[in-house]
């Protein structure tokens, strides 16, 4: 086995072994997963008892038209409102007083509480009132067939986007389906290779440290060295996508078993109509973006994002003499992946404007970019374009920094200055 | 038979020249001492033999061959800063590094295992390293360096951290690797060691070879000519053509002296003129230490430089 291979398989075997790993690995889509159907499962629940409210109606004429539901249940007041007043609760969560004709007198309606009333049962208290007079005050115009004149009048468009390709084929678009896509993967593109590449920069930083990298680079050459480290590292941060992509594509199917066998039998035609619909518009959400195009395009921009900016934390690591310098060192890369991040954000509302298309080129900003641009639709030109020019400068930067690494690495004491890393290059 | 050698190597960093012109041979099966002050050179000179860094000019024969990627397979090196992954099993390290000198997991495995029985630390295999008291780790860092058997081993202060009882181990295994016919270069500032183990030396200062040959010849060639003579009663010697005093002490009756030989007679002709008026007790030339030549060398550079 070569010897690049064998310092891959150590950076890797060493790193997935690790429980921080395993953890991660498995405890992250469990989470998210949890975290999404926890809060769904946790707005189900409503109020145990419904809300008792007394209705004191003047004029005798409104109760009727409250609907009780599962929050409010309204019953006619039988105590006087001063009773009301100074007797606490009894079970009477709210006090409605009704004082005139509301048609004529809208603000004749208040409500009296002892807390602060939710927006919810306001709602539930005034919309049945008011889908009440508007009646009333319709039919008091006398005018034949006007309700159903205004229900004709009520219209409003319903626009579908529908994108084409080249060959004029027709998708419908969501705009949401993308802006989600997008950003999901910018995150995930933003984070692994921050992580992983820092991961990198620790690797050279410990290695230094250790002088172990003396022994080492008695028997590979520094280049072999930090490329089995950027390549180990790399293949441990595909490993954790692929286990992630399995982990929640398998959970997703699990739901979807689950919520296919839930329905009791009796409910099974109305439950069926609901899913196949839901379903149908969940299929065609899925298949207006093209989810392995996405895939395709994620992982190679993320082997040329992390391989980029690994080379450049390799050599950042390889400067330093301890873990307390990294910072301040690392903070001009932090700089430019934030930028990357704004200009991803910004890109969203304007996908096919300037600072989307340059960023999406620009090879340090491009891998981060161009996630958010890709699902609403990328001319082919540019993502090579893009493409290209990332590579190109992987081959760059590593170059440079197998340079400075080379000499860094056996430095110890001061860290270098500017004028200093540009001998280590020349050198 | 001359194993390595390195002729006229040149090596300037971005603010000092660290090598000017540095010739060494180093004959077979023999220990060389590369001797020197702190930031002399030596670990320039270490690290181009080992291709860690390369030479600006000048060359390296392994063999009578030119240096190339291959020989590091037949090179094993302890440098002075010994290091190891903290957090990795010994066991699991010492098969990786044994690996990237080219022997095959088994044979690493196997050879790992006979030498850990060996020095006895077969217990920590499967322990991390940092679990491990220093001299452990030395013994772990040393096993490593020659578990690929080199012809050629460089040990930057060997004895660094060992206790005298593991000193003395090691010892015994250098000059066991030495039987066997290895080809060792030993880097210490522990003069006692040098004249003990070493056959030959080199003495590094400033970036130049100021001193080098067999450690026998280098202590001749700086003899003093001065002998110390143990007289049993009062002594009767005066200085004269020949010799003069330098010192007399009389303890107990008996009088030493120390004396420098002033022209060139032989030892015999000059214990012959001392015994004709007086009862010898002893006679010896004092022949300095290593660590005289080495203090006396090198302030000797320090002042031409100065």
């Amino acid at each position: 086995m070569n010897k690049i291979g064998i310092v891959i398989q150590r950076e890797y075997t060493s790193r997935v072994r690790k429980k921080s790993f395993l953890i991660l690995t498995f405890l992250v889509p469990i989470l998210l997963i949890g975290l999404i159907f926890g809060t769904l499962f946790l707005s189900t629940f409503k109020d145990s008892k419904a809300k008792i409210i007394a209705v004191l109606d003047h004029t005798d004429k409104y109760f009727p038209f409250f609907e009780n539901t599962e929050q409010c249940q309204f019953v006619r007041a039988d105590q006087s409102f001063e009773e009301f007043r100074n007797k606490s609760d009894e079970g009477i969560y709210a006090t409605v007083v009704i004082t005139d004709n509301l048609l004529d007198n809208p603000s004749a309606i208040t409500v009296y509480s002892r807390q602060q009333i939710p927006l919810d049962i306001q709602n539930q208290i005034s919309r049945p009132l008011n889908e009440h007079l508007r009646e009333e005050k319709l039919n008091s115009y006398d005018i034949a067939d006007l309700r159903q004149i205004i229900d004709e009048s009520r219209i409003s468009v319903n626009m579908q986007t529908i994108k084409w390709d080249d060959s004029g084929k027709e998708t419908v678009s969501y705009t949401e389906v993308a802006t989600f896509v997008g950003l999901s993967f910018m995150m995930l593109i933003y984070t692994f290779i921050l992580l992983y590449g820092s991961m990198v920069m620790q690797g050279v930083l410990e290695e230094k440290t250790n002088r172990i990298v003396e022994v080492i680079i008695s028997s590979v050459k520094p280049f072999e060295l930090m490329m089995g480290k950027i390549i180990g590292i790399g293949l441990v941060g595909l490993t954790q996508v692929f286990l992630w992509a399995i982990l929640l594509g398998a959970m997703f199917v699990a739901s979807l078993v689950f919520v296919s066998r839930g329905p009791a039998p009796d409910l099974s035609s109305i439950s069926a109509n609901v899913d196949i619909n839901s379903i149908v518009k969940a299929q065609e959400m899925m298949s207006s973006i093209n989810i392995i195009e996405i895939l395709f395009y994620f992982i190679i921009f993320f082997i040329g994002g992390f391989l980029a900016y690994a080379a450049i934390f390799s050599a950042i690591g390889a400067m330093l003499n301890t873990q307390e310098d990294a910072q301040q060192y690392m903070a001009p890369v932090s700089l430019i992946i934030m930028f990357a991040i704004y200009a991803g954000i910004y890109s969203l509302q304007n996908p096919d404007g300037p600072l989307a298309f340059w960023t999406s080129i620009f090879p340090l900003t491009a891998p981060i970019v161009m996630m958010v641009r890709i699902p609403f639709g990328v001319p082919l030109w540019e993502k090579m374009l893009s493409l290209g020019l990332l590579f190109l400068t992987v081959v760059f930067l590593v170059k440079l920094s197998a340079k400075i690494y080379r000499v860094g690495i056996l430095m110890h004491g001061k860290n270098p200055g500017l004028k200093e890393l540009l001998k280590w290059i020349k050198y | 038979m001359v194993f390595l050698e390195t002729r006229d190597v040149v090596k300037q960093y971005a603010n000092h020249l660290a090598l000017d012109k540095v010739s060494i041979q180093v004959p077979q099966g023999e220990i060389f001492g590369l001797l020197g002050p702190n930031g002399a050179g030596k670990t320039t000179l270490i690290r181009i033999i080992n291709q860690i860094t390369a030479p600006d000019s000048g060359s390296v024969l392994l063999n009578g061959e030119m240096l190339n990627a291959k020989d590091i397979y037949n090179i094993g090196y302890l440098p002075e800063e010994r290091g190891l992954y903290k957090k990795m099993k010994v066991g699991e390290q010492a098969i990786y590094l044994a690996r990237l000198k080219g022997l095959s997991k088994q044979e690493a495995i196997r050879r790992l295992k006979s030498w850990f029985e060996k020095f006895e630390i077969m217990a920590w295999w499967d322990k991390k390293l940092e679990e491990l008291s220093k001299g452990m780790q030395q013994k772990v860092q040393f096993v490593i360096t020659l578990i690929h058997d080199p012809e050629l081993l460089i040990f930057d202060e060997p004895f660094s951290g060992f206790d005298p009882i593991n000193a003395e181990l090691l010892k015994n295994e250098i000059l066991e690797l030495k039987a066997r016919g290895k080809t060792i270069i030993f880097s210490t500032h522990n003069m006692a060691s040098v004249e003990e183990i070493c056959d030959d030396i080199a003495l590094v200062d400033k970036s130049r070879i100021v001193l080098s040959g067999s450690v026998a010849d280098v202590r001749m060639r700086h003899k003093t000519n001065i002998f110390s003579v143990k007289i049993a009663s009062q002594s009767n010697v005066s200085s004269g053509e020949d010799f003069e005093i330098i010192d007399t002490k009389e303890i107990q009756g008996q009088s030493i002296l120390r004396i420098r030989k002033l022209r060139e007679v032989s030892n015999s002709t000059l214990l012959t003129m001392l015994a004709a008026h007086n009862e010898i007790i002893s006679f010896e030339e004092e022949i300095p230490s290593m660590n005289d030549i080495f203090i006396s060398t090198v302030s000797k550079t320090t002042k031409s430089h100065e």
